[in-house]
Formats: structure tokens, sequence, C-alpha cells
């Protein structure tokens, strides 16, 4: 083998030049993107909207953060505090955590890995992006109006009775973003079983579909259970039906059981689609098939069919059954084995591999690490005694934001990196890009360690003050989110420059398996010039090195 | 004790506290072991089998591997049920508080945490308990959802309007310990935060003669039996035919109109004076009326104890 294969970024970028006609330039007007059907365009639309989120929940983040700087209230009030960390579960959680792979790497990889021209109901899909925006704005509106001080789990009797805030406002808001959720699920469904390309038998689909199956299935069951849930706590709020109040022979502990019966699946319409992202590139920059597809592609139902048994592993404090607590912690663990059995086959797939360690490489390691790290604490969560323990501490704020951030935003960013020259037909500078995959992996870590053993100290989450002996985990934990919030910008930055500066991509600069890269970059509205027929499983790498190595002997 | 300064565990200071201590250890070294585990064979392999390195034999890279996928599901599987049973027999008997246990009521209410002692003694924010002998706390809530929890005993519970919830711990130690809401509460959530102070049994006994005597609550609910009336229809002396007789009552499984059996537990007796319509014993009319909006969780308390006490003639 050469060298010059081994490299695919160092094939003479001149060579190289944007398609003429493409999905991009096929209309500058602001009326073409607004009233746009083609799923490229909506996953842009989606992106620019999430990242707007993201940013405004990272400045929620960082006050809290500066806030914790200090035992004392010495930045915002406890009114204000309270706000904040609402708005900033609020907005991650429901504006970016669960569209951000789904609604964007989603919209835009699902119909091209399929070799189809769009989603089945393209309209549908516009309209999904619509009703996210307008769920947004409102929750917005909310938030910066009055803001809400509930925390986003919205527990009764306190939201549904006592908190004087915007609750109605924001409820609706999350209620319409539902919708959303629902309408991509269902496009994706109906989509995956219809439209796949000749020859694209299911054993023969990419992993990032499979796991996108395996979320929308939860998004569809899971999202109306929310969404019933919330407007409960409006007619409570409203008319006062009591159905939380125990003052008019309602149950408080109902809510919570209604809430988690979404919000536990959701933590994995969070976490699935970056474990999808995480088997598409971990082939490719290992140059081989992935350790054990069926293993992989069958743990990620498993994981989706085991999220809706193990909502009451949230109320082992809450005075439920005992019996009721043995039942949710065994079942708790069984979706321990799945994402295990992922995390080895990963690793396994380095094995004998040809590794380079390009930019989405760096941040598909760093998910493997961090998803490790999150799940195993997963176990210590769903230990009943030890759980009594660090229930509603710093050990449950680390352990979800290993899963949510380490694990969730990891791949989303790892996708970003991996997709971004087929979705804009540009290169980012390899350099800053490395760079800033290594500041988040640090900052992230200096920042949600300490909070574990904060956590085990018994630092109570959600506390505006705190005693001084936890001063200085929280001043560590504070350091660690300011270089997270740099290593956050560096993308933000380079990617906007390489918009217009960066170096021309060709259609497959990867050389990665997979449909989509068998159409220019970017690709075409239409998306393929002919409909593509697969002949081959999705991981084939050997024979695309063999090929190449053919090629360059010829 | 509280102001330690910097430290990565926290104290224990309760029978429980070495238990979950020791079970926190196990689950730290099968994590460790396995993030370590992951970790090296990352970088091994990383490192050997990186792009440039042309002297590494690549023929036979696996893509699966029947046995050792069914090896790694099994594994963890028994690791994990081995921690569930672990973690499951603490929580057993963390919840199930032993009978000859001192009982301290507690009510939360933003933002603040009140007590009261069997012989009286009422406190807010301080909890003070006697060194070696168990002590179950029956808590409640007079508006939201607030949590009980005390660090240095590993114990936690919520507490919740409308039902009552127990928890019970032994203290090892003699000193000052922090008690913390941990269900958020509202505006002064972070502020609900008070003292678990545990001395010497002798020192307690000093405690509870010198603090401010109050009526027991077992006086009181008598005294509130009178006062609101209940002993007109239910007599002691006897039923009137009229209402379900009271003594002997607690503990027991009441059979209802509609032909399903509670048992007369805390929640149950509360669950009557309130909505006296809500769950009619067998054999009887809904005569009662509601006491809902005239008492108020301490008068309930004290009612109750009076009620408990009449289960043992």
């Amino acid at each position: 083998m050469t060298a010059a294969l081994d490299r695919p970024t160092s094939v003479s970028p001149e060579s190289v030049s944007l398609p003429k006609r493409h999905y991009l330039n096929s209309g500058y007007t602001v009326r073409s993107w607004l009233f746009t059907t083609d799923h490229k365009r909506i996953a842009l639309l989606y992106l620019v909207s999430i990242t707007a989120f993201f940013v405004l929940g990272g400045i929620a983040a960082t006050l809290v953060r500066l806030d914790l700087m200090t035992p004392q209230a010495d930045l915002v009030r406890s009114e204000t505090y309270n706000k904040l960390f609402t708005a900033h579960g609020v907005i991650m959680i429901f504006f970016f955590l669960v569209p951000s792979i789904p609604a964007v790497m989603g919209n835009f990889l699902v119909p091209l890995m399929l070799g189809a021209r769009d989603l089945a109901f393209p309209r549908l899909n516009l309209l999904s992006w619509y009703v996210y925006m307008v769920g947004g704005v409102f929750t917005l509106y909310a938030l910066l109006a009055g803001g809400v001080d509930t925390g986003w789990t919205f527990y009764a009797p306190y939201s549904s009775t006592y908190s004087n805030t915007y609750v109605m406002a924001t409820a609706v808001g999350i209620f319409i973003t539902g919708f959303s959720s629902i309408l991509t699920g269902l496009n994706f469904i109906v989509t995956i079983h219809k439209m796949r390309a000749p020859g694209q038998v299911w054993f023969r689909l990419p992993l990032f579909i499979w796991s996108i199956y395996a979320t929308s299935i939860i998004m569809v069951l899971g999202t109306p259970v929310l969404a019933i849930t919330l407007v409960l706590v409006g007619l409570e709020r409203l008319l006062g039906l009591g159905i939380f109040d125990p003052r008019l022979g309602g149950d408080p502990i109902l809510f919570q059981h209604l809430f988690w019966f979404y919000s536990h699946p959701a933590v994995y319409i969070m976490i699935l689609p970056s474990m999808g992202v995480v088997s598409e590139i971990i082939p490719c920059f290992c140059r081989k098939r992935p350790f054990g597809y069926e293993f992989i592609g069958f743990s990620s139902f498993a994981i989706a069919a085991f999220s809706f048994l193990v909502w009451g592993h949230h109320l082992f404090v809450s005075g439920q059954s005992i019996y009721a607590g043995l039942v949710f912690s065994m079942l708790s663990y069984l979706v321990a084995i799945p994402s295990a059995v992922k995390v080895f086959n990963w690793t396994a797939t380095l094995h004998k591999g040809s590794i380079s360690f390009d930019t989405p490489m760096l941040y598909a390691l760093g998910f493997v690490g961090l998803f490790t790290m999150g799940g195993l604490t997963g176990l210590f969560v769903a230990a009943l005694a030890v759980d009594v323990h660090v229930h509603d501490t710093y050990f449950i704020v680390a352990h979800f934001h290993y899963i949510m951030v380490g694990g969730a935003v990891m791949g989303y960013l790892g996708a970003i990196h991996f997709w971004w020259p087929k979705m804009t037909g540009r290169l980012y500078p390899e350099g800053w890009a490395r760079l800033s995959a290594i500041l988040i992996f640090v900052g992230f870590n200096l920042t949600f360690f300490p909070q574990y053993i904060l956590g085990y100290l018994g630092m109570p989450r959600r506390y505006h003050i705190y005693p001084p002996e936890f001063q200085v985990l929280n001043v560590m934990s504070s350091a660690g989110a300011s270089i997270l919030g740099v290593g956050y910008l560096f993308p933000l930055t380079y990617l906007i420059w390489s918009l217009f500066y960066g170096k021309v991509a060709s259609a497959n600069p990867w050389r990665a398996a997979g449909l989509e890269w068998q159409t220019p970059s970017p690709p075409p509205t239409e998306n393929f010039a002919r409909t593509p027929v697969v002949r081959h499983e999705a991981y084939d790498y050997p024979a695309i090195d063999n090929q190449q190595v053919e090629e360059g002997l010829r | 004790m509280i102001d330690d300064g910097f430290r990565l565990m926290p104290e224990q200071a309760s029978t429980l506290a070495p238990s979950v201590d020791l079970l926190y250890y196990f689950l730290l070294s099968v994590s460790t072991f396995f993030t370590v585990l992951i970790a090296v064979l990352i970088v091994y392999f990383s490192i050997k089998y990186r792009r440039g390195n042309q002297q590494v034999d690549r023929s036979k890279g696996e893509d699966h591997s029947l046995w050792l996928e069914v090896l790694w599901m099994v594994v963890p599987l028994l690791i994990s049920m081995a921690i569930f049973a672990w973690g499951a027999s603490l929580y057993y008997s963390e919840y199930r508080p032993p009978d000859d246990a001192i009982e301290i009521r507690g009510v939360g209410k933003q933002w603040m945490w009140k007590f009261q002692h069997p012989s009286g003694q009422r406190e807010i924010n301080d909890l003070h308990v006697p060194l070696g002998y168990p002590v179950k706390l029956t808590l409640i809530s007079e508006d939201v959802i607030h949590s009980f929890f005390v660090p240095a005993f590993r114990t936690k519970r919520d507490v919740v309007p409308g039902r009552y919830t127990n928890c019970w711990f032994e203290a090892t130690r003699t000193g000052t310990f922090h008690l913390f809401c941990a269900e958020y509460c509202g505006t002064n959530h972070s502020r609900m935060i008070g003292r678990v102070i545990v001395m010497e049994p002798a020192e307690y006994e000093r405690w509870l003669a010198n603090s401010n005597m109050q009526e027991s609550p077992l006086a009181a609910g008598k005294r509130l039996y009178e006062e609101f009336r209940c002993v007109t229809c239910h007599r002691p002396e006897g039923a009137t035919g009229r209402c379900p007789p009271l003594e002997g009552l607690f503990g027991r499984d009441v059979k209802l109109v509609d032909g399903t059996t509670v048992p007369a537990d805390e929640t149950y007796l509360r669950e009557s004076i309130l909505r006296p319509a809500a769950k009619v014993v067998a054999g009887f009319e809904p005569l009662m009326p509601s006491y809902e909006g005239q008492i108020s969780e301490e008068q309930l308390i004290y009612l109750i104890t009076y009620i408990k006490s009449l289960a043992k003639p």
C-alpha cells in the first residue's frame, strides 16, 4: 500500500471542485428555504435552530457554574438561580438533545443512506420543523418573559399548585414540540420500511439506520405520554382538578410515574443515535467491518424495549413499595447488558484495524470512554441502597451528564465532523478540529468528574447555596466548565469559517462505505442521479481498500 | 461532623453507613476495572494498529465471534445480578424499621423541618437523637414534596404531602451532621437545611428534660379527640352502632362496603379523617363529616397517635 492511498485527505484537493448544481444552490431566496421539502435543507434548518438553542442552554449553564464558584449566593438571587437551571434543563433536553441527531443528522442521512430521493412524507417533515419552532418560540418566550422555576422535571404538586412562574406557557411549548418528535419518528419508520434501495435488505442497513429506527419507536410510543402528563399539569393549574393534589384526593407520585414513563426512554432517544454515529465512524477509521454487526444492531432494539420498563428506578426513595423498587432495580440492570455489548463490540472493532485519528474518530473514541464511565456509574444508581444515598445529589448530575453530554453531545459533534464535507462540500481545518475534540474531552472530565465525589459526599442537586466544605470540588467543576465552553466555541467558529474558506471536499473524503458517499458533495436535490443498487453488506471496507489498491496499480 | 474541610468520602455515622460504603467500594472496583480495561484496550489497539504502522499482522481480523459475544453478555449479567441482590437486601432492611425504634414525627414545609419527640418536645430544623438506639421517622409534608437526607447516615426518604413515609437509622457517632432537603421544593430549597445532633443517651434524656416540654402527642390526641367531637360517635365504651369501633383497629385489615380490604395504617386513618366517604367500612353508612381544612398535619398526627393507642387496650 502506498502512503497516498492511506491518507484520504492527502488526495490533492485541486483536482476536486464543487458540483455545479447541488441542493444548497438550487435556490437562494428565503422562500426557497422556508418552503423547502428537501430533507437536506430541512436538516440545515434544524441545524441552525438547534445550535441557537444549544448556545442559549450553554449560557444558562455557564451562569449556574459561575454562581456555584462560591458557597454563598454571590451572583444571582435564589429565584433567578432556580430559573437558570430550569432553563438550562428544559432547553438542553427538549430543544437540543432530543431533536439533535435525529432531526439534523437523521433528516440529512436517512434518505441518503437508503438510496432514496427524500423521506416518505417530505411535507410532514417540513411541518415537523415548524412545529418544533413554534414550540421552541413559545417556551423561549416563557423563559425570557418571566422564567420557570420548577426544574425540567416539573414535579407535582410544586409545578401544578405552588409555583407562581410561567409553568403553563413552558409546558405548552414542550407539548407542541413533542408533536415534532412524533412526526419525525413516524416519518423515519415509514421511510426505513418502504424506501430502501433495491438489494438493501435489513442486514445490509448501516447501523446508524438501526439506531434511528429504534429511536423512532421510542419517540412514537413515549412522547404522547409526556404530552398527556403536561396536559394534566395544565388542567390541574387551570381548573384545580386535583389529579396530583392530595388535598383533593390526588396523588403527587402519579406525576412521577407518568413523567418518567416518557423521560427515562427519552434518555435513550438522546443516546441511541449517538451510538449509531459511533458505529459508523469507528469501522470507517479502522478500515474494518464492525465487530458483531448483528449484536450491535439488535442491542439497539433491546435498549429501546427495556427502556420502557425501568422508569420506577427514579422513585426508589419516593415511598413506592419496596417490592416495586426491587423489580425496577433488576430490570434496570438488564439495560446495562446491551449497552455493555456495544462498548465491547466497538473496542473489538479496533483490533487488527488500520486506525487513523481524524477528528470524527477522536470524538467517537471520546464517546466510548465517556459513555463507559456514564454507563458504569449507572450500576451505582440502579443499586438500591447506594441509590438511596446518591439520589438527587450531584452524583446523579455527573452520571447523566456523562451520558447526555459525554455521550450524546460527543456523538453529535462526531457526526457533524464526519458528515460535514457531505453536507457542505467543504473540509474544515483538521488541526483546529482535533484540538477542539481534545479540549472538550479534557474540559468535560474536569467539569463532571468532581461532581461524582461531590455527590457521594452528599451535596444535593439544585442547591443555590451550599456548605463551604463542598467549595473546592465546585471550583474544579466550574474551571472545567470554562475549558469545555472554549472547546465548544472552536467548532462553532471554524465550521462557519470552512463554509467560505474551507477546502473543497470530494464525494467521499473518508473513503467510507455507505450510499451517502456515492453521490457528489454536496448532493444534488434529488440525491442520486440513478437509484443505487446495493450488492454488498454495509461495511465492506476490505473490498473498498482492495479496489483502490487495484485502481492505483492500474 | 460539619465543617471538616476537604475529603473524598462522607463520614460514617450510622449502622447502615459502613454496609452502603462497602457496596460502593465494590461498585467502584468493578467500574474501575472495566473502565481501565476498555481504556487500556483502546490505547493499546490504537498504538499497535495505527495506520502508519505497517509492521503488524492484520490478517484474520475477525468481524464476529459468537463465543466472545456470549461471554461478554453473560459476565456483565452475572456481575450486575450480584450487585442487584446486594443492593436489594440492604434496601430491604433500610426501609423496614425495627419494632422497638423510638418514633419521631417529622413534618416538612416550605422551607423548614419540624420534628416532635414521643414525649412531646418539638424542634425546628434541629433533630436531637440518642446514640445507639434505632430511631424511626414518620414523615409527611404540608405542601410540596421534600426529601429527608442525612449523608452521614446514608439515608434518604421523600417527604410527600398526603401520605406518611418512613425511614429509620441508628446513629453510631455523636456529633452534628447535615440534614438536607434533597427534593427540589422551590425558592429556598437550598436553605431548607438542618442539623442532626447525635447525643449520648443520658445526655439526650437530659436534653429532653430541659427542653421546652409540650403536651405529648398522645395527650394532645386525646384532647383533640374530644375537641373535634370524635367522641360523640366513636365512644370508647363501645360502638353506638352508627360508626365503626376504633379500639384495636390499628394494623388490622378493614373490610369496605365495596368488598375490598385495606390495612388500617396511618395513611388510611388520615384519609378517613379528611375524606370519610372515600373508604367506608362494610356495614356502615358514610355519615361522618369531613375534617378537610379544619385540621393541621400536626393535629392529624396527634389524633392518629391517640387512635393507635386505642389499638392496645
